[in-house]
């Protein structure tokens, strides 16, 4: 979470400002900046010679601050020779050079560099050349080695002999890339690391390798041309041994060939070998050998006619290819099965090479044939092939399957082997059952594969059954059973090699997020063992956050403080922070957290401090003045915290809670000392907590405040750092209320999992179990390469969902759409499709582009609450206002956490207001509840205020009656709201004309607008009012009825509803019975119409009524709503789906009052 | 599929490279070298890497990174399983896996890789099949050859690739007739510093060597079958007859293969076999520490337990520690501040102990972490989880076998943590 989301959002301040402006009324007026680069680059840089390294190495980590907005990547050209390297492109943060930036090492002085200084990272820390700062002690090792490698990889391969020479005795001829990468390793230990093994033992092949004489090929060719067989064989044999070392002896192709006319298969097979290395450079040549393998193609043994046939299809000339052909053609009608699945892979291999070739020929039908082929290896083979060509080629409709040929793959998925299992299994992955019945028998016949051996048949069979699964019904015993099956093997594939683990596990990591309940009870599995290799551990202990829950949560905090007590610092880093994050999810664990945390800070291990603290910021923003007391144990530490990341997180939180540190100011002004050394993100959180502090403490830092100010906007080249000083002095010195305002805004809440994949993408992912895809959780469209119109994959919506499997419509009900384009004649297809994908058959194919944009757009609290206040904090909305009676008498808010917020919006706010609602148009008679005692006068000092909440014309209204039951007289009334969910505030003063006259009543309609700040509340839609008097602050607290907040543009255009109902993951849907409401159809739907739910579609089904309905809450959230009324039942079945299910059970509350009354 | 394969040494020297499909130049591999750079011992480097234009998976055994090359989305696992069964096939063939072997025996090597894949597709990976094409080299057959000329290349289709049975060749023949299964566990646990149990698991294997003449059909039975819900079997396993029955119906392939693998999980009550008392003492501000180490027999249903092996790795503010052990012997590498202790059996009556000062780096606070106690040992005749084999029977041949039945218990990854 950045911290520097801490200041811009606005809020009115209800305390009078004593404006301190004095001091800084004389603000520079900003000119345009002179660039500084070029004049302050030094005329001369000294080269420093080796003994002068360390020093400026020392340096490198503040040169390199982890994240900056410009990167610039290198540009990377394709591999174009195996000569020229290739590198993953280094980002550069910052534009600027540093202006000691030309020899930060020894390499980068060489001259043979040949690209931009790897030194030019970082922002630097001064724009001014400087004496060279004394060493930092803890300059890491590592950033040194990282920029030696890429700065002497740039210049690897001409350089490499320059370096090479430290090196000792290597022979430089054949490795190019060894001879680079020991370049780079030879800068930092020299030493000859490449010793060959030259025993030539004479019963060994190590004896091939002994030649390193000059006249070698010479010699060979000799030996090739030899007429003894053995001679023959032994110098292929060489040749052989040379192709693997990677030597180039193409030169002898033509001697090789002659070689192939031999009876004895090891020197042909031999032969093949080197053509198929060789032929592509050679295709001239390789014209030559064709006559060999055509009539090896006929040969009786099928092992000849298979090798022909396989090592035909490898060697990769265009010219020879349709020499091949008929031969081809006939292996793939071979009586024997070997044979024939040798040719199915040349199917492939051919198509590879002239895909129009093959179409021509024919070949892609007779692949597909062989798919039902009677030999179960010939079907695994003809299945991968044809994968395979068709992933190269995804619109090509090649494995088309129907439930006889998935038939044949189930049958032959028993019997072939392994490897085919797993081609078989990844094909099944793509097929769609046409309902729940036949998803589940596959399902039944693949679980036994969950017994393999091989991991990779588990977990291709784990994804054929993830996918399916999402079609059966999940109250069907066979679900249950399934999801118990599934964790015993995942659980099994921890056991295996650390490689494989690390591919489980990034799959359990998807399945976790996806079906939690399947690995619930497993979390001790994912305990990591202290020799687990860190690339395991890490991702243990991600999937270990995953589980915890309140249930296990003890265990896991234990582990996770035994991690942070290891040796590997990455880890232990990991593992703090997990605990942070275990703080935030479980918030009943929070505590337990806090003095783990606490803990871990005692032991003083700076790593270990500075990861403690920068989590400990992020549960202060979680948790508002809950845990504030450790702040004191915080401070200690503040001298050894040495990176950036916790030093912004230490004086975030200074900055933040500087009214209760007595000592803020001094905290802080002794990190002003250093200002210029400090890393982007430290400069710009001092600079606004300093400016906090002001705020809070006026009086005693206005030195302080100023000295910032100026190193920030004078000494400072950083553009973000100047403006957002620049903002600061001008907001300080202009208008001191607003800045308090600005800087001393409301944050919002963190929200709970910050790392959870989003849906729609966390479901592509589950149908790529197993690939690629699901190591690097992203779709392989974002990273395979050549990756032509990838077709995105998607789960298979639910079909039998437990309403359906006791509705009679079920099955025909496809049909039954197209027979009713009376009720929605124009979207007879769609509302089918609509009906399908609740009741019926599924649809394939990704939901509509334009709906998953829509929703997007709406996805507010689903997203957590932050992405709902970055909207609402565009600008600087709220005015400032309030009544004088407020402001003067320092009213305070209810609870702690909400000091400000009471402002009330006139001017643009009320603009804002209209804004939201829009389209005012519909005269809406929305249902307005009776009035309720909110407040009793036995509690409130003699004041009872009841009330009810309205909605007219677009505008929410607070009902209010206010009685004087005491014997004085009332006056100086004022109205607060707590901050809550949808961001109810009052939008004007709480007007009371006259004092309240004992035994008097008043009746209010305050307006309510939408534009507070928002916080979750628990229940959703809980008000908590605090109202003033002239005798005392009382609190309340109400439920405000949901539909208050439905706006009158909540009319969703019926197709966009039809595939919002879609693209909304099942899950999301709720069910509920409004009971005993005796109304038709009709009158539903107009009574609903006036409380803004808008019918818009509506059809009728074997005597039951189905409403189709939406409407859109005053955030943005679009609920969608199907309302099945039979006229005889005087009980409906409302189904909601919305992308923040969390509001359905409100929505539901609101039906259930507007019809009921 | 499979691109490509190098294999590169333990100081990143690329010593072979084989392409199933086109050349892929080695330089691919110098992102893999950067990976190696950055992670600071071999085990770590990840397995997965990206580059812009290939994917390199890579396993690391017997000191030697085999790193494949694909250029598609290939499943990950598919290609590192793969590169395990050239581990394995390697080993099969040459007895051990190493650099030298592997050079000493580059053409069989390169045949064998050929044949294991075409065009990255595996096409034979059973190690009978393989060794029908290309026969392993021996001495006695080096010889041969160069005296007849024959080659170890078969000129026969291995009889077993397509058949029903593809895991057994036809027509074996054996004069001695017999079958031997041993289970071995691996107990894999975490132990805390109070002693009690973290995890527990047992990670069972049943290996056999099974040496019958023609086809037999076996039957394997157990006593207490309900202990395996977790297992995973080879493929010659009756899959649908175990589901019914919890028997092991199988025709067994010729030789020695792993017949299955199981998991006993945590929530089976794990009965842990040894216990260590240690007293691990870094006091501050003072250059001598304490260290003593004692390990005992806790459940061990009688058996002895042997080969116990005790290996710590102290943190780095430890300089020298002066032990004695009651029994065995102890090595500290003052470099690697690696601790061995080879104990051997444990004698009930007079548990072994390791006792002793450490003498630590002055002036240095105490290390922030403790060293973790790893424990190897072996018990023979037990397989911890209760597992037994309650009979074998032979089906469709005449003749009467001779069976016998091995258990074993070891420790996998056993740690106590201090």
């Amino acid at each position: 979470m950045p911290l520097s989301h801490s200041y811009p959002h606005a809020l009115s301040c209800p305390h009078s400002f004593s404006p301190h402006s004095q001091p800084l009324s004389h603000l520079p007026s900003p000119h345009p900046f002179p660039i500084p680069i070029l004049s302050l680059v030094p005329p001369h840089v000294p080269i420093p010679s080796p003994p002068a390294i360390s020093p400026l190495l020392s340096l490198l980590p503040y040169c390199a601050p982890p994240r900056s907005p410009v990167p610039i990547l290198f540009h990377v050209p394709p591999i174009p020779c195996p000569r020229l390297h290739v590198r993953t492109p280094h980002p550069v943060p910052s534009p600027r050079p540093h202006p000691m930036s030309p020899s930060p090492c020894p390499h980068a002085v060489s001259p043979l560099h040949s690209r931009p200084q790897p030194v030019a990272r970082g922002p630097a820390p001064s724009s001014k050349p400087r004496p060279h700062t004394p060493p930092s002690p803890k300059a890491p090792p590592r950033k040194c080695s990282l920029l030696t490698s890429a700065g002497a990889g740039g210049s690897g391969r001409r350089g490499g002999q320059v370096w090479a020479g430290g090196g000792g005795g290597w022979d430089g001829r054949e490795r190019s890339s060894a001879i680079r990468t020991g370049a780079v390793r030879g800068c930092l230990r020299a030493s000859p690391r490449f010793h060959r093994g030259e025993r030539g033992g004479t019963m060994t092949d190590s004896k091939y390798f002994t030649t390193t004489k000059k006249g070698e090929i010479f010699e060979l060719k000799a030996e090739l041309n030899s007429d003894k067989k053995e001679k023959k064989k032994e110098a292929v044999k060489k040749v052989i041994a040379s192709m693997t070392v990677g030597k180039d002896v193409s030169a002898l192709f033509p001697d090789v060939v002659n070689c192939m006319q031999t009876d004895n298969l090891e020197l042909k097979k031999l032969v093949y070998l080197y053509l198929m290395n060789y032929a592509k450079s050679q295709p001239d040549m390789a014209i030559m050998a064709v006559n060999t393998f055509v009539k090896d193609c006929e040969d009786p043994n099928p092992l000849i006619r298979a090798l022909a046939v396989r090592t035909m299809g490898c060697i990769r000339v265009d010219k020879i290819t349709e020499y091949l052909c008929e031969p081809l053609r006939k292996c793939l009608k071979d009586e024997d099965p070997y044979v024939r699945k040798t040719a199915a892979v040349c199917v492939a291999k051919l198509h590879d090479i002239n895909a129009q070739l093959v179409e021509d020929q024919g070949f892609l039908d007779t692949l597909k044939d062989l798919i039902s082929d009677s030999n179960p290896m010939v079907v695994a083979n003809a299945v991968a092939a044809l994968s395979e060509i068709a992933e190269s080629h995804p619109s090509s409709n090649l494995l088309d399957l129907n439930p006889q040929s998935i038939n044949k793959l189930l049958t032959a998925l028993n019997e072939c082997t392994e490897w085919g299992q797993i081609f078989i299994l990844d094909c099944l992955a793509n097929y769609m059952p046409k309902d729940d019945r036949e998803a589940q028998s596959i399902c039944e016949r693949v679980t036994p594969r969950l017994s393999h051996a091989n991991s990779a048949v588990v977990l291709s069979a784990v994804k054929v059954l993830m996918k399916f699964m999402e079609m059966l019904s999940k109250d069907l015993d066979y679900y249950g059973t399934l999801l118990k099956k599934l964790a015993p093997p995942l659980v099994t594939l921890l056991s295996a090699e650390p490689e494989l683990q690390y591919v489980a596990l990034r799959n359990i990591n998807l399945i976790v997020q996806k079906r939690p309940e399947i690995l619930k009870h497993e979390m001790k599995v994912f305990f990591v063992k202290y020799n687990d290799p860190i690339y395991v551990k890490l991702e243990k202990l991600d999937i270990m956050i995953r589980l915890a829950s309140q249930a296990n949560i003890a265990q896991v905090l234990a582990e996770l403080k035994e991690y942070a007590t290891e040796v590997d610092v990455d880890f232990v880093r990991k593992a703090v922070r997990a605990i942070g994050r275990c703080a935030i999810k479980v918030e009943q664990s929070a505590e337990r957290c806090v003095s783990t945390l606490l803990d871990l800070i005692q032991t003083k291990v700076n790593y270990v401090v500075q990861e403690a603290i920068v989590v400990i910021k992020d549960i202060f923003r979680k948790y508002p003045n809950k845990y504030e007391s450790v702040i004191a144990t915080l401070c200690e530490n503040l001298d050894s915290l040495d990176e950036p990341e916790a030093r912004a997180a230490m004086i975030w939180i200074v900055g933040e809670y500087a009214e209760r540190i007595d000592n803020a100011d001094e905290l802080l002004e002794s990190f002003l000392e250093g200002f210029h050394d400090e890393s982007t993100q430290v400069q710009l959180q001092l600079l606004t907590a300093i400016v906090k502090l002001f705020l809070k403490k006026p009086t005693e830092t206005q030195e302080l405040v100023q000295q910032v100010l100026s190193l920030a906007t004078q000494d400072s080249d950083n553009p973000d750092l100047r403006d957002r000083g620049y903002i600061y002095w001008r907001l300080l010195s202009t208008d001191p209320v607003a800045a308090k305002e600005v800087v001393l805004a409301e944050k919002p809440l963190i929200s709970e999992e910050t790392d959870l994949i989003e849906p729609t993408l966390l479901d592509e992912l589950i149908c790529y179990i197993g690939t690629l895809a699901s190591v690097y959780h992203k779709p392989p469209s974002a990273f395979v390469e050549g990756s032509r119109g990838v077709v995105h994959k998607s789960l298979p919506p639910r079909t039998g969902s437990s309403e359906s499997a006791e509705s009679p419509e079920a099955a025909p009900s496809a049909g039954q759409a197209a027979e009713q384009p009376a009720v929605i004649p124009a979207q007879g297809d769609l509302l089918g499709d609509l009906l399908n994908l609740d009741l019926g058959p599924p649809v394939s194919g990704p939901p509509l582009a334009a709906s998953s944009v829509q929703m997007g757009a709406v996805d507010l609290l689903g997203g957590g609450l932050d992405s709902l206040m970055g909207d609402e904090s565009e600008g600087l909305r709220s005015d400032v206002g309030g009544s004088p009676a407020m402001g003067g008498s320092g009213f305070a808010a209810p609870g702690p956490a909400a000091p400000a917020g009471m402002g009330a919006p006139l001017g643009s706010g009320l603009g804002d207001l209209f804004d939201l609602t829009g389209g005012v148009g519909t005269l809406s008679g929305s249902y307005v509840a009776p009035k309720t005692v909110w407040l009793p006068a036995m509690k409130a000092k003699g004041l009872e205020i009841s009330g009810t909440f309205s909605r007219q014309v677009g505008s929410i209204c607070m009902d209010l009656v206010l009685t004087n039951k005491a014997l004085q007289v009332m006056s100086d009334f004022a109205i607060q709201f707590n901050r809550n969910s949808f961001g109810l505030a009052p939008a004007a003063p709480l007007q009371v004309h006259a004092p309240l006259a004992p035994n008097q009543s008043v009746e209010i309609s305050l307006p309510l607008n939408t534009v507070g700040s928002v916080m979750k509340m628990d229940p959703l839609n809980n008000l908590q009012v605090a109202v003033k008097n002239n005798i005392d602050v009382f609190y309340f607290s109400t439920l405000y009825p949901l539909h208050i907040l439905f706006v009158e543009d909540g009319k969703m255009e019926r197709q966009m509803f039809l595939a919002t109902w879609k693209d909304i993951p099942n899950e999301n849907e709720a069910q509920f019975q409004i009971k005993d409401c005796s109304l038709n159809a009709d009158a539903v739907s107009s009574k609903l119409q006036g409380s803004n739910i808008f019918t818009i579609a509506k059809r009728n089904v074997e005597g039951q009524d189905m409403l189709y309905q939406s409407l859109k809450l005053t955030n943005g959230i679009w609920v969608l709503a199907e309302l099945r009324i039979q006229p005889s039942n005087p009980s409906f079945t409302l189904s909601l789906k919305c992308r923040a299910p969390e509001v359905s059970q409100y929505v539901y509350q609101a039906y259930d009052a507007i019809l009921k009354n | 599929m499979i691109h490509s394969l190098f294999l590169i040494n333990a100081s990143g020297d690329i010593f072979l490279e084989k392409h199933w499909k086109s050349v892929v130049s080695r330089s691919v591999c110098d992102y893999f070298f950067e990976a190696q750079e950055r992670a600071s011992e071999a085990e770590n480097v990840p397995p997965v890497i990206s580059t812009p234009h290939h994917y390199l998976l890579s396993v690391y055994r017997h000191k030697i990174f085999f790193v494949a090359v694909i250029q598609t989305e290939v499943p990950p696992l598919f290609v590192i399983e793969f590169l395990h069964r050239v581990v394995d096939t390697f080993q099969d063939y040459f007895g051990i896996c190493s650099e030298v072997m592997i050079k000493d025996n580059v053409v069989v090597v390169y045949e064998v890789l050929e044949e294991m894949l075409d065009n990255g597709f595996p096409l034979a990976t059973e190690s009978n099949i393989l060794k029908e094409l290309i026969k392993p080299p021996t001495i006695l057959r080096t010889v041969v050859n160069t005296i007849t000329g024959s080659t170890n290349v078969g000129d026969q289709l291995p009889t077993g690739q397509l058949s029903v049975v593809p895991w057994r060749r036809t027509g074996v023949k054996y004069t001695n007739n017999e079958a031997y299964f041993d289970v071995i566990e691996e107990i894999d646990a975490i132990i805390d510093k109070s002693g009690s149990t973290i995890t527990a698991e047992i990670q069972g294997v049943i290996d056999a060597c099974v040496k019958l003449t023609g086809m037999p059909d076996l039957t394997l039975s157990f006593m207490n079958p309900r202990l395996l819900d977790d297992v995973s079997f080879h493929p010659c396993v009756r899959f649908k007859r175990w589901e019914s029955e919890r028997i092991l119906s199988f025709i067994p392939p010729d030789g020695n293969f792993r017949l299955l693998s199981y998991h006993v999980s945590a929530q089976n009550l794990v009965a842990i076999p040894v216990y260590v008392k240690h007293n691990i003492n870094f006091r501050d501000s003072s250059s001598l520490g304490r260290f003593e180490i004692t390990v005992g027999p806790k459940q061990t249903m009688g058996k002895t337990i042997e080969g116990v092996m005790v290996t710590s790795q102290m943190p780095k503010g430890v300089l020298n520690m002066s032990l004695t052990p009651s029994q065995g012997t102890h090595i500290f590498d003052p470099v690697t501040k690696l601790l061995t202790w080879d104990v051997g059996k444990i004698n009930p009556q007079k548990l072994p102990s390791l006792k002793g000062s450490m003498n630590l780096q002055a002036g240095t606070s105490k290390p922030d972490e403790n060293p973790t106690i790893n424990l190897q040992f072996k018990i023979q005749q037990l397989a911890i989880s209760g597992l037994k084999v309650n009979r074998l029977d032979m089906y469709g041949e005449k003749y009467k076998p001779f069976k016998g039945i091995k258990y074993m218990t070891k420790a996998g990854k056993f740690q106590v943590r201090t």
